[in-house]
């Protein structure tokens, strides 16, 4: 007896479960209160039209579907959604305007405490900060467009912005005119991937205290100052591309004490710098290829133990330029294509060792005015003594073994 | 006019200089596309030369072609034509003969191999300069009466805007590297034609470098086409102004 | 036909003509004589606006040198020594001097056929030898029938059939009624083919008349040593001048 009503139970609650699962909003119609009319594991279907919402609570696992894009609008009135709860779905939906207030930092969704939830295919449009996450593990924010168009830094938040979460992953959104495109503080564990970030205001990637992640096939582009990751250890960075940041503090990336960690198999193409470096040990760079920008790296002394190898460097204006005489950094195997070395023995390494710090660019580097004298005749002429006689440059900055040929990294 | 030009051309385009002139520039640019990996590289290195050798060569040149047709130029003027047709057809000669050289030599080696934005440049900023230093070659030739002291005066400038003239620059810098010195240096730039149209050069080939000076002023120069708009205006009065000061010498000089 | 008027040119500091008067007819072929640096050469240089006179004016018909270059339509030039575009033809050479004269239609091909240039229009001003390239000067000077010619030295490295050649057409023209100026240092052609004799000495009229007046004033019977005297006259003194001008 007692087995049949626990069956009966089990049936009833699936069956009830089931067929409440689904609940379709129709536009104009209260989100909150559907929300709160709904149990736990249920889905609200969205149709399309526009519904207005603000601090929209959702503290029980739930589904948020939204059929072609209806459009939640925030009227500029605080957050929109509020999450605190595990296995929350959010997909489909347009979000708009949200509040612009720095005191609450308004966003489209804003989630708390909150675990295994997932964002995926939604619009975001003119939010304060796109998609915030605090204190929260196992998101998944998948192929998200997350898009404002402020005019100034202050005037807008982050597009993707995470707190305190781990174990998350971050796929092939798409993120721009934000301050910074993807803020990352104490995040762990999680792992980036083939997002599009250009344009914002700030940084295309922003990251501190942030541990063990992995940056996979990420573009960031024409972003104000490029990427800033800082106080951070065991960091992969791989196969992303970082181009066209351009000014006056825009960088590729900029590295500020970043440990043991690995760049590998990047194109760095048209920064004003491809990479800054400071206070950055025991990084790896292999196989990336700086291309066209002012600087390919900047390395401070405040840099030791990194290794630069079988890199290609090509058409940058500088290819290394440093603060400091004592350089503890290795260089080797890399591709310059200013060398002007030959190879006798056909090892296709060059026989002569190459030196990447070019006199100019130090001069540069006191004044910048002078940039507007590189490539004349008499700057190549210094350029050339200093090559034969080595009186200014670190003589530490060295590649031994240059190769001949550019790496073909397909 | 243009029936002198006609006839100059006939001439200057069948000299000798001319044809060893393009082969040497098409070798030049032959060679460099062979041992460069990329496009940029290539016009780098023609960057270099042609910075160098493109102003000497037109202002020895120019200078001697002014001379060794004094007697027919003093011929023309007993004809009756005007002296500014004359002498523009003479410059014009001398301008487009070393422009199509430049623009044949370099030229056709990128058509086959493949150009971009900076190599299209460079063909321009060659074309430019050689007219800036056929002008300064043909206001030295007729402000003296002798061939060796024109060549000369010649050469002088050349070695002057190719050389001493951002040695000065880069002195000035130097010294005065404290005091805010972007607008200076801009400007002292735009007085030296070779400055100018290799910083039409760096907008192509540097960019990215250039866009990390402080100031909106620089960012607007060289992102927008202010820059370029502002330098290749600059080159324009270079590439009038001696010529426009030879021509008038020209008119009022004995011969 | 020519009248010049008052010309005065300085180079640098030297005076080459002073107060410079002179008149040319139609119909009289003029022997233009004097030392080396008396003005000869800027005298027809400033006829042929080749230099420009500091004062004074020289009309050509009835227009004045300054200004308008029509008036050189006139005048056929061949200079001393013809230097030419090396790789111009002789036939672009022709074709260019005519586009320089597009009204005149009827070209005087005397020369071009005497010397046989027709045969050599495809050959190179770079290719010929100095007396060819004087035949083409001469040719020039005659191709468009001028009322006016100016032969600067025009014997000057001609083979003798060619000097030959020339002279009888310098003749031919002369009493055709043209007005010539020939200078030369050749004195027995300049007697062959000129009626009048000007002499200039440092920038100054000498003498100027026919060659009669000249051998009566001189008492030479001869033309050249009519002109030695001239010359050993002008070394003595000034103060004889007053006496020779017949202008």
């Amino acid at each position: 007896m007692n087995r049949l009503i626990i069956f009966i139970l089990i049936l009833t609650f699936r069956g009830f479960s089931a067929e409440a699962a689904k609940i379709i909003l129709k536009p104009g119609q209260s989100i909150q209160a559907a929300v709160d009319g709904a149990v736990a594991g249920d889905t609200l279907i969205f149709s399309p039209g526009v519904y207005t919402a603000s601090a929209v609570t959702i503290r029980k696992p739930l589904s948020l579907i939204g059929e072609n894009y209806p459009v939640v609008d925030g009227e500029n009135k605080g957050n929109i959604f509020l999450v605190a709860a595990e296995n929350v779905l959010v997909r489909g939906l347009k979000f708009i305007r949200t509040g612009k207030s720095n005191m609450d930092d308004s966003a489209a969704i804003k989630f708390f405490d909150s675990k295994n939830c997932t964002v995926e295919n939604n619009i975001l449009e003119d939010a304060f900060f796109g998609l915030h996450f605090s204190n929260s593990s196992k998101l998944t924010i998948r192929n998200n467009k997350v898009k404002a168009s402020a005019t100034r830094e202050f005037e807008v938040g982050n597009g993707i912005h995470l707190w305190k979460c781990k174990d998350n992953l971050i796929e092939k959104n798409e993120v721009s005119g934000h301050r910074d495109g993807i803020y990352l503080e104490f995040v762990t564990n999680s792992l980036a991937k083939e997002n599009l970030i250009q344009g914002n205001m700030r940084y295309g990637l922003h990251f501190m205290f942030s541990h063990d992640n992995t940056y996979l096939r990420n573009t960031f582009k024409r972003n104000g100052a490029g990427v800033a990751v800082m106080y951070t250890k065991n960091v992969t960075m791989q196969e992303n591309r970082f181009e066209e940041n351009w000014g006056s503090s825009a960088y590729g990336i900029l590295l500020k004490d970043i440990s043991d960690s690995k760049v590998i198999g990047n194109i760095f193409r048209k920064n004003t710098v491809g990479i800054y470096m400071e206070g950055s040990s025991r990084i790896q760079f292999k196989e990336n290829n700086f291309k066209e920008n002012g600087w390919a790296l900047k390395l401070m002394a405040s840099c030791d133990q990194n290794l630069f190898q079988a890199n290609n460097f090509s058409g940058n204006t500088f290819d290394i330029s440093t603060n400091g005489n004592t350089v503890l950094n290795e260089l080797k195997e890399n591709y310059w294509d200013k060398y002007e070395g030959y190879d006798l023995n056909r090892d296709k390494i060059g026989d002569v060792p190459y030196r990447p710090i070019n006199l100019y660019s130090m001069i540069v580097e006191k004044i910048p005015a002078s940039v507007m004298l590189w490539r004349s005749f008499m700057v190549t002429l210094l350029d050339r003594m200093e090559k034969i006689l080595p009186t200014m440059t670190p003589n530490e900055m060295i590649d031994h073994s240059p190769k001949m040929r550019p790496y073909d990294f397909g | 006019m243009f029936k002198l030009l006609k006839y100059a051309l006939y001439d200057i385009l069948k000299s000798r200089f001319a044809i060893i002139y393009t082969v040497f520039l098409a070798l030049v640019a032959i060679s460099i596309y062979q041992v460069s990996d990329d496009l940029s590289k290539v016009s780098l290195s023609l960057m270099n030369i042609m910075i160098l050798f493109i102003p000497l060569i037109a202002a020895v040149f120019a200078t001697t072609h002014f001379y060794n047709n004094l007697e027919f130029i003093e011929l023309m003027l007993a004809q009756p034509v005007k002296r500014i047709h004359v002498f523009l057809s003479q410059l014009f000669a001398v301008v487009i003969m070393l422009s199509l050289s430049i623009l044949l030599g370099f030229g056709l080696p990128m058509l086959l191999w493949g150009a971009d934005g900076s190599l299209l440049t460079l063909l321009a900023v060659g074309v430019v300069l050689s007219s800036v230093f056929a002008g300064f070659a043909f206001l030295a030739s007729v402000l003296t009466r002798d061939k060796a002291k024109a060549i000369g005066i010649s050469l002088a400038l050349w070695i002057y805007f190719s050389l001493v003239y951002d040695g000065l620059v880069l002195y000035v810098i130097y010294s005065f590297a404290d005091y805010p010195l972007e607008k200076t240096t801009l400007a002292l730039v735009m007085l030296n034609p070779v400055d100018l149209g290799r910083i039409l050069m760096l907008m192509q080939l540097d960019i990215s470098a250039l866009m990390g000076y402080t100031g909106a002023f620089f960012q607007q120069f060289f992102s927008s086409g202010l820059g370029i708009l502002i330098a290749v205006g600059a080159l324009l009065i270079w590439m009038l102004f001696p010529n426009f000061l030879a021509m008038r010498v020209f008119k009022k000089r004995d011969f | 036909m020519i009248s010049v008027k008052n010309i005065s040119k300085k180079f640098g500091k030297l005076q080459v003509l002073k107060e410079f008067n002179l008149e040319f007819e139609l119909g009289n072929s003029y022997a233009l004589m004097g030392p080396n640096g008396s003005g000869k050469t800027t005298l027809i240089k400033t006829i042929l606006g080749m230099v420009i006179p500091d004062s004074g004016d020289i009309t050509v018909g009835s227009q004045s040198i300054k200004g308008d270059v029509r008036y050189r339509k006139q005048i056929g030039y061949m200079p001393q020594i013809g230097h030419y575009p090396a790789n111009m033809k002789i036939g672009q050479l022709f074709s260019m001097m005519k586009d320089m004269r597009p009204e005149i239609k009827e070209y005087d091909l005397e020369l071009v056929e005497a010397f046989e240039l027709d045969q050599m229009k495809d050959k190179s001003m770079g290719t010929l030898s100095g007396g060819t390239r004087q035949k083409v000067s001469a040719a020039l000077a005659f191709l468009f029938n001028p009322e006016i010619l100016i032969l600067d030295e025009p014997t000057a490295g001609l083979d003798p059939i060619a000097v030959e050649v020339l002279k009888a057409k310098i003749k031919k023209e002369r009493e055709e009624g043209k007005l010539i100026l020939i200078t030369s240092h050749i004195l027995s052609d300049l007697e062959e083919l000129t009626n009048r004799a000007i002499y200039i000495y440092e920038g100054e009229v000498f003498f100027s008349d026919t060659i009669e007046e000249l051998k009566e004033i001189t008492g030479e019977s001869k033309f050249s040593p009519a002109i030695a005297k001239l010359m050993q006259w002008t070394l003595k003194k000034k103060s004889s001048k007053p006496l020779l001008s017949h202008v």
